[in-house]
């Protein structure tokens, strides 16, 4: 019954990010087996995250990072029902391509990855496929937005457990946010040069006073207290990797942290969903991490 | 002031929230029981039904909700809250249960995955004009019971049943809360929901 002038339109602006909109109030988990997407989708994940190592390990073992085999990765897509997202390097087009292929729903264009390009991002707007990235100011967002990120995440520092850095990036953007809204037209020309971000975005954004696109939060969340103060800050939902599945009783975390995302402002559910969840993950201060090995450096 | 409440466990709420709110009612976050007392009319939103459901249960929403849906608390659910609403799933996690208010068969994901989302121009029967539509990951109705009045079909995917009503409920299986920057909301599928309340009065 299609005919020309009523064909689906697939990869529009408003289903990309449509798509994030219907993640809000969600946890995202990552995961590295078919086995644990399954307790991620039986725990309330809204979507889960197929990488090849957690970040966690990545720091760990170091070397260079990739995307994960396609064939770990289809084993997720025919585990759970939930959406699928999957991790390309910084740049590396290629490998969008290949995830697209593969009917993965999220390209997370990441930082925790060993990126591709130290000059350019991947040109998004290329996909059908939308994408995530993550920022750690307004104006990194903005490119990214820029580049045809339907989604942004604030990086934290991944794979510590040390939740300061998710903090610093959520108040900045927000602070950034709020200074734009508090400035005469007149100034937001120099404003997007500061913020080197294009000045449409930036002009839109001090009328509206948000992003134009979801933000959750990412990078060091292990408790349901963190994801719950992420959400506090501003965050509409929440990345866990490594904090899930380095604790010592993953299913019963990972359902404490859903919990805690839903009733982020009742401090009684985070106290109760909190209680015997066995030992979080061991963390890492960001502070003692050298800083050639801080993986929210990358991006440009 | 009429208020409708969304349900805000996950999902979009915030859109359901301004569509509300464009009509001239009041709109308000329902995630506990006294909350869920409070309201005239509920919207189950977009968002993961399997998430939904599995924070109705935790929660101990799910029982109570299905009783005032049942003695008649007028009801939007929009793609995961058609799922919700429906009695029957294709495609379901083991364990998922949904609320059973429309006597239907609704498959998950049915369009495909992410990148098969997208948009169309639909025929809204109940004026007979055309209703732009946005299906994410949307599921769509395989069959239902006579007494289930068809809202809309898509032409452009091949005829699928994309929304209902049957007695209190209605439920599309795309986004009439979404809304392209710059574009003109249609809340046609919300003033429905203010229409039952109003009738229930």
């Amino acid at each position: 019954m299609s005919d020309s002038t009523n064909a689906p339109q697939v990869g529009t602006d408003l289903v990309k990010r449509g798509m994030a909109d219907m993640l809000k109030g969600g946890v995202i988990m990552d995961v590295v087996t078919p086995e644990q997407a399954k307790i991620a989708e039986d725990a309330g994940a809204v979507a889960v995250m197929a990488l090849e190592r957690v970040p966690a390990d990545i720091r760990a073992q170091g070397g260079v990072s990739r995307m994960s085999d396609p064939d770990m990765i289809q084993g997720i897509i025919d585990t759970v029902s939930i959406p699928v997202m999957a991790k390309a390097r910084i740049g590396h087009f290629v490998e969008a391509q290949v995830l697209e292929s593969l009917g993965v729903d999220y390209i997370d264009e990441s930082e925790v990855l060993t990126p591709a390009d130290y000059t350019h991002h991947i040109d998004k707007w290329n996909y059908t496929v939308p994408f995530v990235c993550g920022a750690t100011n307004l104006g990194e967002a903005l490119r990214r937005i820029s580049e045809g990120a339907a989604m942004i995440r604030s990086k934290g520092e991944a794979g510590t457990g040390d939740v300061s850095n998710a903090t610093t990036h959520m108040r900045k953007i927000r602070a950034e946010i709020k200074a734009l809204t508090a400035m005469p037209e007149d100034e937001l020309y120099v404003a997007a040069k500061e913020l080197q971000a294009p000045l449409p975005l930036v002009q839109e954004i001090a009328k509206t006073g948000k992003l134009p696109v979801v933000l959750f939060t990412a990078g060091g969340i292990a408790t349901p207290a963190d994801a719950a103060m992420m959400m506090q800050l501003g965050a509409e939902g929440v990345f866990v990797g490594s904090g899930i599945f380095k604790s010592g009783d993953p299913a019963a975390r990972a359902k404490a942290i859903v919990k805690a995302t839903t009733f982020y402002d009742d401090p009684k559910v985070i106290a109760d969903v909190s209680r015997g969840l066995g030992e979080a993950m061991v963390g890492i201060n960001v502070e003692e991490e050298p800083e050639p090995h801080r993986l929210a450096e990358r991006g440009w | 002031m009429t208020t409708i409440g969304i349900l805000a466990l996950q999902g979009d709420v915030r859109e359901h929230a301004h569509a509300i709110e464009r009509l001239g009612a009041s709109a308000v976050g329902v995630r506990r029981l006294s909350e869920l007392d409070a309201v005239d009319g509920l919207i189950i939103p977009g968002g993961e039904s399997t998430t939904i459901d599995k924070l109705l249960r935790i929660f101990e929403l799910f029982d109570p909700l299905k009783q005032r849906l049942d003695e008649g608390l007028p009801v939007l659910g929009t793609c995961a809250g058609m799922i919700m609403l429906a009695s029957d799933i294709i495609g379901a996690i083991e364990g998922q249960r949904s609320l059973g208010v429309i006597p239907m068969t609704v498959r998950r994901n049915a369009f495909g995955r992410q990148v098969d989302s997208s948009e169309v121009e639909l025929t809204w029967r109940p004026d007979g004009s055309t209703m732009h539509a946005t299906f994410i990951r949307a599921p769509w109705v395989e069959s239902s019971a006579d007494a289930v009045e068809v809202l809309a079909v898509d032409e452009a995917h091949g005829g699928q049943t994309v929304a209902v009503r049957h007695r209190n409920a209605i439920a599309t299986s795309f986004h009439p809360e979404i809304v392209a920057p710059g574009a003109t909301p249609d809340d046609r599928v919300h003033q429905v929901l203010l229409d039952l309340v109003a009738s229930r009065r």
